[in-house]
């Protein structure tokens, strides 16, 4: 099955990404994600960071979840490799997210291409019934 | 959706429906269709529903879709019953550019192109991740948020003039960092003082054309082929995160019902959302200034070291592409304070504005648009009528055309930079992806961009400026 998949757009960059399952459509963003910067199946596994987000619906959860990876970007020079373990809850006011990430720091042996600034809301869709699917534009 | 044509460069979206305000337009045929294509004119149409919004929501010509508000869209709201929207300044808060003149002629410098690129990269942090430009810690950032380009005059990046020729003087008052997040905080530190990547970049650049020998003059610049630096940049991970957290914290506060478009939050200016927003993007505003600060420091440096002297590599200005703030404008023939929103555009005050240095007023504010990468930019003068025609604004650079996506698969690397060889112009760049997503063709015609804010009276020609060796980031 599709990982994700880029539509167009002008300025930025926009992209649906697909899963079995909602946590699986979100660990496919991530690697939709980090295909604008560098290339996710060259960056070894050495290093992991738990993460957890809170939201008050998914689509904030969502962008929170991304953000994390430009964050760590910006903090630890850290580059994802695969997003692990991602578990979804949603409870009374909040959704929650669970994840660990995998990857390695920057280092000359990585070709990145580009940068994303950040995860916008515009045109953001999640969308759950036999499989999940979600739709992001990110800001270049 | 009723468009109709006022003259060869304006067009207008009367007021229907929830409108407040009618859009205005500034283009012409050729960019118009462009603006067609995606959904400029339905995020325009947004914005002018927004509360509190003054005579019109204005497009300019380099104007694309954005998120919530158009990228080069200029909307400006009552400073007490209005709005302020993170949406309508943008991601990279004070996302800018700054030029320096030389003394420098073309073929004093057509041969050490190479070794000025190289020290660039040096000694400018480029790329992403912390940059490594060195260690603040949280008094010093604040410091940074507070004073701006000033704090780093101050610590020896740079000269006094500097700063008087710069917008907001280098420093942008009511800036609040204790506003700012751990994060925000956190990616600020290690980032001062970096050029980042994407669109951003540091160019040597040559006068190719003047249009206004007197103007001209004023600003610095004496005949063609005197050699430019021009700095492109913003406020780094620091300014993204001030966005990203307080879209969060209106979201929180204010709900998201009725909103067309969720890019669109705002919080009404006078209110506790509103006000925090406001003083937490200052201290971005002020971050970026600092850190164009500290390039044009590192550039003089450069040239030094290079080519042994920086004598009067001056300032000729900075512009904020990427701002809100409060400025007096005329509304129904009354002089009242407004808060705008440049999102891409470029403020253009004209002469006599208090805002801009004695030096500049009696000409106009210096307007610095910057084209794609191997294409020209420009020198334009603010004038008056900007004033009256989008709250003193013009555009900000050339605006995509094509997807990045669209452009790699168009375009090589390898055979961009060969391309750019070939007009004289040296590249130092980290991928051959990254160059090939920033392909002149990719970008709207600048030219034409120009052209339009001259002929509109929001800008006038000023110079033209090519470029001879450019460090993409």
């Amino acid at each position: 099955m599709q990982k994700f998949l880029f539509l167009e757009h002008t300025g930025d960059a926009k992209f649906r990404a697909y899963g079995a399952t909602l946590e699986e459509a979100f660990a496919n963003a991530a690697l939709a994600l980090v295909s604008l910067m560098w290339d996710a199946s060259k960056v070894a596994d050495k290093k992991a960071y738990s993460v957890r987000i809170e939201g008050r619906d998914m689509e904030q959860l969502l962008s929170g979840f991304l953000e994390e990876i430009l964050y760590l970007l910006d903090t630890k020079d850290f580059l994802l490799a695969c997003v692990e373990k991602v578990r979804i809850t949603r409870g009374r006011k909040s959704c929650f997210l669970k994840a660990v990430f995998r990857g390695d720091e920057i280092s000359s042996a990585y070709e990145i291409f580009g940068e994303v600034k950040a995860v916008t809301y515009n045109e953001m869709e999640i969308q759950e019934n036999n499989g999940a699917e979600v739709q992001v534009v990110v800001d270049l | 959706m009723e468009i109709k044509k006022i003259n060869d460069t304006t067009w207008e979206i009367p007021r229907t429906g929830k409108m407040n305000v009618p859009v205005v337009f500034y283009s012409s045929a050729r960019l118009l269709k462009l603006v067609h294509a995606d959904r400029t004119l339905d995020q325009a149409l947004n914005v002018a529903c927004l509360p509190g919004i003054q005579r019109s929501a204005y497009i300019m010509p380099d104007a694309h879709q954005g998120y919530g508000f158009p990228i080069g869209g200029v909307a400006a709201f009552d400073a007490d019953e209005g709005i302020v929207s993170p949406g309508g300044v943008g991601y990279d808060i004070n996302c800018g550019v700054r030029l320096l003149k030389t003394e420098f002629m073309e073929e004093e410098v057509r041969d050490r192109r190479e070794d000025l690129l190289a020290g660039f990269s040096r000694e400018v942090p480029a790329g992403v991740g912390k940059g490594g430009a060195g260690r603040l810690n949280k008094k010093t950032l604040f410091e940074v948020c507070i004073r701006g380009a000033e704090w780093a005059v101050e610590n020896g990046f740079g000269m006094e003039e500097d700063l008087l020729r710069t917008e907001e003087y280098g420093r942008m008052k009511g800036a609040d960092p204790s506003i700012l997040s751990q994060r925000a905080i956190e990616r600020g530190i290690p980032q001062l003082g970096s050029l980042g990547a994407g669109n951003h970049f540091l160019e040597i650049q040559k006068v190719e054309k003047i249009y206004d020998a007197e103007t001209a003059g004023v600003f610095g610049i004496r005949k063609t082929g005197q050699i430019m630096v021009m700095i492109h940049c913003g406020s780094r991970g620091l300014g993204h995160q001030v966005a990203s957290d307080h879209i969060r914290l209106m979201e929180n506060t204010f709900g998201i019902k009725g909103l067309p478009d969720r890019e669109l939050i705002n919080a009404p200016i006078q209110s506790d959302p509103g006000g925090r927003y406001f003083r937490a993007m200052t201290s971005a505003v002020n971050y970026a200034f600092a850190n164009r600060q500290m390039i044009a420091h590192r550039v003089r440096r450069v040239f030094e070291s290079v080519l042994s002297r920086s004598q009067g590599m001056d300032q000729v200005y900075d512009v904020c592409h990427n701002v809100a703030k409060f400025e007096d404008h005329e509304v129904n023939g009354r002089t009242k304070k407004v808060c705008i929103h440049r999102k891409g555009a470029t403020r253009s005050f004209g002469p006599g504005r208090g805002e801009i240095p004695e030096v500049y007023r009696q000409v106009g504010q210096p307007v610095l648009i910057p084209g794609s990468m191997g294409t020209a930019s420009y020198l334009l003068a603010g004038t008056s009528e900007a004033e009256k025609l989008s709250f003193g604004s013009t555009a900000h650079g050339a605006g995509r055309v094509m997807s990045r996506h669209q452009a790699l698969r168009s375009f090589r690397g390898e055979k961009v930079k060969e391309d750019m060889k070939k007009k004289g112009i040296e590249l130092r760049a980290t991928s051959w992806k990254g160059v090939a997503e920033e392909a002149a063709p990719a970008y709207k015609d600048v030219d034409e961009v120009v052209r339009v804010s001259h002929e509109a009276g929001l800008g006038r020609l000023v110079a033209r400026l090519v470029p001879v060796g450019v460090m993409k980031g």
